[in-house]
């Protein structure tokens, strides 16, 4: 069972026991402001103020991290024997008209995630500005999905709608009209 | 002692987004789609649960495991930098199919390219900071 995918109707509640847990440890469920933090490793204070700060108050927030890349780890390697994703035949369908072959036998796209892949400089552009794109949004929008979908919206926050709402506009947008352009 | 559970809840979180797909490039294309209920489905039942927990924490003035009260911030009111800043994170998720934590997982989980994503997104990140006076907040 556990070697399963997860039903989303177990997953979504224990993503919300993160979150409780998180808080009732008197921190808080973010994943982005960590983008921040290695900046500030990185010595990226040395050119701008923001990054000027005393990351020992952050370590909390890093070790969630690293547990998260030993999860991944873990999930990925002990307890998943069939990596393949059940998506839709819809979204297999439409994802063979853009060349991910890929899909409905893999977990990530071959097409982008394999190491060969990396072979086409395109591949590398995309994975930059998507990457580029994810830290630059969250930042600005101050939280991703785990800031804003899940603890603010929890928290009914307005911002964290509006910031929800944009998450999707950008999203479909991608989805809908640029990936027929990119792919 | 406190290091080893935030350890934890981390490994937790990460085995919980990997074994839901929620960390797959796929689901999140298929969720922009709407083809399946998957992703919505996690989504919503966090923000229900979620919703339950803050709403009991706020009435009883919930303290944390160590005495503290809780941090459950209140955000700044602002339309712009939730808008603009949320549609260009919208169209870096869709794309890479990934959000941070997801990020942090598929590097774990050995998927190498991630690497890229993840440099990319702390370049966005230090280059937000640069243009942050300048930008409407």
């Amino acid at each position: 069972m556990i070697y399963e995918p997860w039903p989303w109707y177990v997953s979504g509640p224990l993503i919300a026991l993160v979150m409780a847990i998180l808080i009732l440890l008197g921190k808080r469920f973010g994943m982005s402001s960590n983008l921040e933090t290695f900046c500030s490793i990185g010595g990226a204070g040395k050119w701008v103020d923001y990054f000027k700060v005393d990351v020992k108050p952050k370590q909390w927030s890093l070790l969630v991290v690293l547990g998260a890349v030993i999860g991944g780890f873990i999930a990925a390697n002990l307890l998943s024997p069939d990596e393949a994703v059940d998506i839709s035949q819809k979204t297999i369908e439409n994802l063979r008209t853009l060349g991910f072959e890929s899909a409905g036998s893999a977990y990530m796209p071959s097409e982008l995630f394999n190491t060969g892949a990396l072979a086409h400089p395109k591949v590398w552009i995309v994975l930059l500005i998507a990457g580029f794109l994810v830290g630059f949004g969250a930042r600005y929008a101050g939280g991703c999905t785990s800031g804003h979908a899940i603890s603010g919206l929890s928290n009914l926050q307005r911002p964290s709608l509006i910031a929800v709402i944009g998450f999707f506009v950008g999203g479909l947008f991608m989805v809908h009209v640029l990936f027929p352009i990119i792919f | 002692m406190k290091n080893v559970l935030y350890l934890l809840v981390g490994i937790f979180f990460g085995i919980v987004l990997y074994k839901s797909e929620a960390a797959s490039w796929f689901r999140i294309y298929e969720m922009f789609r709407f083809d399946s209920f998957h992703m919505y489905g996690i989504i919503g039942s966090a923000l229900v649960f979620g919703m339950l927990f803050v709403f009991w924490a706020k009435k009883n003035s919930v303290k944390s495991f160590f005495g503290e009260p809780l941090r459950i911030e209140e955000k700044e009111r602002s339309f712009t930098r939730y808008a603009v800043g949320g549609i260009l994170f919208g169209l870096g998720w869709a794309l890479a199919g990934a959000c941070p934590g997801p990020i942090y997982i598929l590097v774990g989980a050995g998927y190498w390219p991630i690497l890229i994503v993840l440099f990319g997104a702390i370049v966005g990140a230090f280059v937000y900071g640069i243009l942050r006076q300048k930008l409407p907040h």
